[in-house]
């Protein structure tokens, strides 16, 4: 419900700034105005000086907006996106949320990468069933039937590289992603994960080609909702 | 509907925020000139409007929040030579805040560095500035942080290093370079001069930042000279030089303009000076932005220092060859927003020919301009700004050195070339 309304009224607030005219030949544009991120963030992965940085075209607005709050506020550690977004309102970077998840870029052709029978298996069991004995949830319970993420803050796992996936998971076990926040979902899901499940998961993400949408907002189940933090509205839009 | 309202009340947090102290300057005609002697009869909501307003303008909340902290809730680490220091709770919390304080313990606090426990304070906390407030300032703040709610949060202790932890060290340098006293009127200037003179000397605390401190951390006079800022990466340009970030030659409303949105058609805050403009400044009273303008205008030394084209020795064949491969890089990456002409675009992009932040003998700002990017800060007068994208991401060392040494000195600018150790310097922090 929250977040539907900062939406309504960041559209509300796009068509008051859309009569803007600026002087000098600069497009009055979002795509001019987020330069300093398209520098890294194009449309697809790409292997920087010190990091990899992941495609964000397409992303659902929520779970963007959430990565930029965190990054701004020391939640999740990149101290160049903390730099940058220093001095920026919360408004500002809705509006840049929004309009890097409606940018619709062609995603690159799926790797090729060799996967045995046995990793296909198993991770046809992990994204349909999880492991209830180990407390690990489906993958396409929050991240949707085409696993192509949960509007609106659900991100989608279609699409991105074999090295991103590993280094998130990565990332997820050793508290970089989310530093801070006590209990979250893909945080305590990656520790129980083996490592060959893992390599599994990205081998086998990275080489699917991307089809189908997003599931609609709402489809999450509210046990799952309740568990992962990292979706919990109330905190990050009440400061 | 409550999500709604709430979500509005976000929206528009800032508005109210500017509207309400516009409301607090009309309904007790705060003069903007006045050291608020007439405002005696305040009711206690009066006096926290006014101390609102007064912590902005000190900024108090930027030093004492943690980063994604509770505000005025302290936490914050302030990295200096001396030591770390943390920032304490200066909410009404009795155990862990200042609920125990009176007006007169905050008094001694702002006006003499000295704690309730009569405990010296470090000068990491202003009041070698602050000691210019007026009493009845001070009050008023006081009364606003008492009317915030308490917070319980525990910070941990400074970490100050040896021999700055020796206490009578703290007695010495009070004696050298602390000297008490509420800002004294100069009769022969405005009123306006002079209550810009009293926001700048005193709640602004420019100085901490915009003087050059000398080994013992003190602040070098009334001088608004330039300098690296103790324990942060950035050069605080002077405030008197035309070299630097003197406003001798400014125009009035070119300086009200940068203090409050952040951009001007020639300049643009960056570093530490975004985060002061979006936390504090852009909220000031329009009669206050320009008292501190025509304060700051009058301290802009016209001077002759200069250097004519002709000073510059002829470059050598060596050094041509670099700039030539700064230009490449330039038309490559730079072009597109700063133009060929260097000239950018009014407004959006800042100019980089005979931008003093380009040219000025520290090339500290222009490097970690190149090197991290960023957005000017978020204003109610620039909501949306252009970002200037991170090219440490992409460059080497090598190229940032190019290209900043370029800009340097192509479209009649002059500046020493910068080499790939002050690159590497500026980000261990040990640049010049």
């Amino acid at each position: 419900m929250r977040f539907l309304c900062l939406t309504a009224l960041f559209f509300i607030s796009s068509l008051t700034s859309a009569s803007e005219v600026l002087s000098g030949t600069v497009p009055n544009t979002m795509e001019e105005r987020v330069k300093a991120c398209t520098i890294c963030h194009d449309n697809k992965d790409r292997i920087g000086r010190d990091a990899y940085y992941p495609r964000i075209a397409g992303k659902p607005a929520g779970y963007l907006f959430n990565q930029l709050k965190n990054f701004r506020d020391g939640r999740r550690n990149y101290r160049p996106m903390a730099i940058l977004l220093e001095n920026m309102s919360d408004k500002y970077m809705l509006e840049i949320a929004h309009y890097f998840s409606s940018l619709q870029l062609p995603y690159p052709p799926p790797e090729k990468i060799n996967i045995q029978p046995e990793e296909v298996n198993l991770v046809d069991v992990l994204i349909h069933l999880g492991d209830p004995e180990r407390d690990i949830p489906a993958c396409k319970a929050c991240h949707g039937e085409a696993l192509m993420g949960t509007k609106p803050f659900i991100p989608g796992l279609l699409g991105l590289s074999h090295t991103y996936i590993s280094a998130q998971f990565g990332s997820w076990r050793n508290g970089g992603v989310m530093r801070g926040q006590s209990s979250n979902c893909m945080s305590e899901i990656a520790k129980r994960l083996t490592d060959e499940e893992t390599n599994a998961i990205a081998k086998w993400l990275a080489i699917q080609p991307v089809s189908g949408r997003p599931n609609p907002v709402g489809t999450i189940s509210s046990e799952l909702e309740h568990r992962c933090s990292s979706i919990e509205t109330e905190d990050i839009y009440s400061k | 509907m409550k999500h709604l309202t709430y979500i509005l009340s976000i929206y528009i947090q800032e508005c109210i925020v500017s509207v309400c102290y516009v409301v607090i300057a009309l309904s007790i005609s705060l003069s903007a000139y006045a050291d608020s002697t007439q405002l005696n009869s305040l009711t206690p909501d009066q006096s926290n409007l006014l101390g609102a307003y007064l912590s902005r303008v000190g900024n108090c909340m930027g030093c004492h929040t943690a980063k994604d902290g509770v505000n005025f809730a302290g936490g914050r680490e302030m990295y200096t030579s001396f030591g770390i220091f943390i920032t304490p709770n200066i909410t009404p919390d009795k155990k862990t805040g200042i609920g125990l304080w009176s007006r007169e313990d905050f008094w001694r606090a702002l006006h003499l560095g000295e704690s309730r426990s009569g405990r010296m304070l470090y000068p990491s906390f202003p009041y070698t500035e602050y000691t210019k407030v007026t009493r009845k300032d001070a009050d008023a703040i006081f009364d606003y942080l008492m009317s915030l709610d308490p917070v319980s949060k525990v910070n941990p202790s400074n970490k100050v290093y040896f021999p700055y932890n020796l206490n009578p060290l703290l007695y010495a340098w009070r004696e050298l370079y602390f000297k008490e006293g509420i800002y004294e009127p100069n009769h022969s200037k405005s009123k306006e001069w002079n209550r810009g003179a009293y926001l700048v000397q005193g709640l602004g605390h420019c100085r901490a930042c915009h003087s050059s401190r000398n080994l013992l951390g003190a602040s070098q006079k009334e001088k608004f000279i330039g300098k690296k800022m103790t324990g942060a990466n950035w050069y605080a340009p002077s405030l008197t030089s035309r070299l630097e970030a003197g406003s001798g030659e400014l125009k009035i409303s070119e300086i009200t303009e940068l203090l409050t949105s952040g951009i001007t058609k020639r300049a643009v805050a960056s570093g530490h000076m975004a985060t002061v403009i979006r936390q504090s400044l852009q909220f000031l009273l329009p009669d206050d932005v320009r008292a501190i303008a025509i304060y700051l205008k009058s301290i802009g030394i016209e001077n002759s220092d200069a250097a004519s084209a002709e000073s510059f020795p002829v470059l050598s064949k060596d050094i041509r060859s670099q700039l030539a491969q700064g230009g490449k890089l330039y038309e490559k990456y730079c072009e597109d927003c700063h133009q060929s002409s260097g000239k950018g675009v009014p407004g959006i992009y800042p100019p980089l020919a005979g931008n003093r932040s380009v040219t000025m003998v520290s090339p500290l700002n222009t490097i970690l301009s190149v090197m991290n990017g960023g957005f000017p800060p978020t204003t109610t007068g620039n909501p949306r700004p252009y970002g200037m994208p991170p090219f440490q991401q992409i460059f080497r060392d090598e190229e940032i050195a190019l290209v900043v040494s370029y800009i340097r000195n192509a479209w009649g600018n002059h500046g020493s070339m910068v080499t790939e150790i002050d690159i590497d310097r500026s980000r261990s922090g040990s640049g010049n």
